[in-house]
């Protein structure tokens, strides 16, 4: 067959045109970040304020490098913790999506209790947990509680936001459940999906050290929840701030590998993967 | 495509539609009754106003809604060979390769990639896509993504094609271009298509037989055959033919629309 005449070629890379500005999203956040470490320190210095109510920037990066054992034993913990409740939270919350996507009755029958276990807050769950289940599992439980409904709530919104031509042209084709699902489903619902664990990666990291905190109170505990709770009996603020320094570092360590997952799965064909056209 | 020199009662019909209402759950009667008949490779549009029901009669004989009343039999259905559908947009997986958006209907057939790939490679040369199948739908222009949402439609060579107001989103110059193209590919496929569309002047440059639906809810006012020396091009966009044509499908259009409009009155 002779066909139709082929199409000039394009240089499809000058589609994508090079953002010369990307140093900008570096350089900013860093000024900020020094611009706020000089205040702070200036606030310390001028006002003379005693390091048991604020240590200066130095401080605490002392405390951190001396209590750097203590604390990097007890960041692997509360890690670890957030790690299994974020597995837990990915895992559950896309197969249970998966699930109502199948099956409204299940949908229905189940949807209002995984409402009940994301407002109700955790705080207020974690002694219960503690008593019911060993402290590890109920700490991890309680990442799971507070991860898991931005991984349920987003996937099925990504499953149940298909284009309804594409979903008609595997009608059209005779398409399986599994096909439909396999190919348009959840390809479809993937940035949806990648949007939740995102979001599902902090809180798990907050769940985590919210029931490390309850757990601290009830009793044994080494999470770095535990050493804030510790620190501040003993009044030894500038380690409670080294211990906060590693949680927000964490938090923002678990962001950023998830954006870049994300970026790396989304970055040939979905819009909040691609550079802006200039 | 449906030999002129034959009768057309002569030719098997492809497309049956026999008292066809489709009412929505929100009951808006949509269309009806229609009766149709399409021949087998004969190239017909279905011209009318914007929500006359012209999609929905397409829908229809794709089996993707049923009709509330009526029958619709549609030989494609129980051969090998599904039917292809064009949508309004090009509808591809943006998630996917220009190659693999081709290979879908194959690939949900359970055909293996490695049999599958002579064919796909086939049908992108035949829509001039060849040097982009390894591109991304984003990457493309709007005319080449209809293109790749055309070659889909015909990697299974089915006996039907069905095309939604397929190029309603594209500017003329492109347009035109696809419009030769679709008649090169029918000429030389042989295929059964039915063109909705809006636009007169497409439905006459295109179609061996005009089909003219009056509005909501949508029924067959009038029919013309545009009886045209083949091929058609740019010249018979020019040609006192061609304007005369256009005229009387833009009269029949219009006796459509008062057609409803006094009817709508008498109601009244």
């Amino acid at each position: 067959m002779k066909g139709l005449e082929p199409l000039p070629a394009v240089d499809r890379g000058s589609v994508l045109p090079g953002s010369d500005m990307q140093w900008q999203r570096i350089v900013w956040p860093v000024v900020v970040f020094i611009a706020g470490i000089v205040l702070w320190d200036l606030v310390v210095r001028i006002g003379e304020i005693p390091p048991y109510l604020l240590p200066g920037p130095l401080l605490v990066f002392q405390t951190l490098i001396a209590d750097w054992s203590i604390l990097s034993e007890s960041l692997g913990v509360t890690l670890l913790t957030a790690l299994e409740g974020f597995i837990a939270a990915a895992v559950g919350g896309i197969a249970l999506a998966l699930l109502f996507n199948q099956s409204k009755w299940l949908e229905y029958s189940l949807l209002p209790y995984a409402i009940v276990l994301q407002v109700t807050p955790v705080i207020a769950i974690a002694p219960l947990m503690l008593i019911y289940l060993p402290q590890q599992t109920a700490v991890v439980v309680c990442a799971w509680i507070v991860a898991f409904f931005p991984v349920l709530a987003n996937t099925t919104l990504g499953l149940n936001s298909v284009d309804r031509n594409l979903a008609g042209l595997f009608q059209l084709y005779r398409a399986s459940r599994w096909q439909v699902l396999r190919y348009l489903k959840l390809p479809a619902a993937l940035p949806f999906i990648l949007g939740g664990l995102r979001i599902a990666g902090g809180l798990s990291l907050i769940g985590a050290v919210a029931a490390e905190i309850a757990a601290g109170a009830a009793g044994a505990g080494s999470g770095l929840a535990y050493r804030i709770l510790e620190s501040s009996y003993r009044l030894n603020i500038p380690r409670m701030f080294a211990a906060l320094l590693l949680l927000s570092v964490a938090g923002i360590v678990i962001y950023m590998l998830l954006a870049l997952v994300s970026h790396g799965l989304l970055r040939r064909w979905h819009e909040s993967a691609l550079r802006k056209e200039k | 495509m449906a030999d002129p020199a034959l009768p057309l009662n002569d030719i098997p019909a492809a497309v049956r539609l026999r008292g066809v209402t489709k009412v929505y759950d929100n009951g808006t009667v949509a269309l009806g009754p229609l009766d149709l008949d399409i021949r087998k490779g004969e190239f017909v549009s279905l011209l009318g106003s914007s929500g006359c029901g012209k999609s929905t009669a397409l829908r229809l004989i794709a089996g993707l809604i049923a009709p509330s009343a009526g029958t619709v039999d549609v030989a494609a259905r129980s051969s090998d060979h599904p039917i292809g559908f064009v949508f309004q947009e090009p509808t591809l997986m943006p998630w996917s390769t220009i190659r693999e958006n081709v290979r879908l209907p194959l690939k949900l057939a359970h055909v293996p990639d490695a049999q599958s790939t002579a064919r796909v490679n086939e049908v992108l040369a035949q829509v001039g896509l060849a040097d982009f199948a390894e591109a991304y739908p984003r990457e493309l222009s709007g005319g080449m993504k209809m293109r790749a949402s055309l070659a889909r439609a015909l990697v299974t060579e089915p006996d039907i094609l069905l095309m939604d107001e397929p190029f309603a989103a594209l500017d003329e110059i492109t347009r035109f271009r696809l419009n030769n193209d679709l008649l090169a590919l029918w000429r030389e496929l042989g295929k059964t298509v039915i063109f909705v569309t809006h636009s007169v002047f497409e439905s006459v440059y295109l179609s061996q037989r005009v089909v003219v639906m009056t509005s909501r809810p949508g029924r067959v006012s009038a029919e013309c055959r545009i009886e045209s020396a083949e091929p058609r091009d740019d010249a018979f966009r020019t040609s006192m033919a061609y304007a005369g044509y256009c005229r009387d499908v833009s009269q029949a259009l219009m006796q459509a629309s008062d057609e409803m409009a006094n009817a709508a009155k008498a109601r009244a």
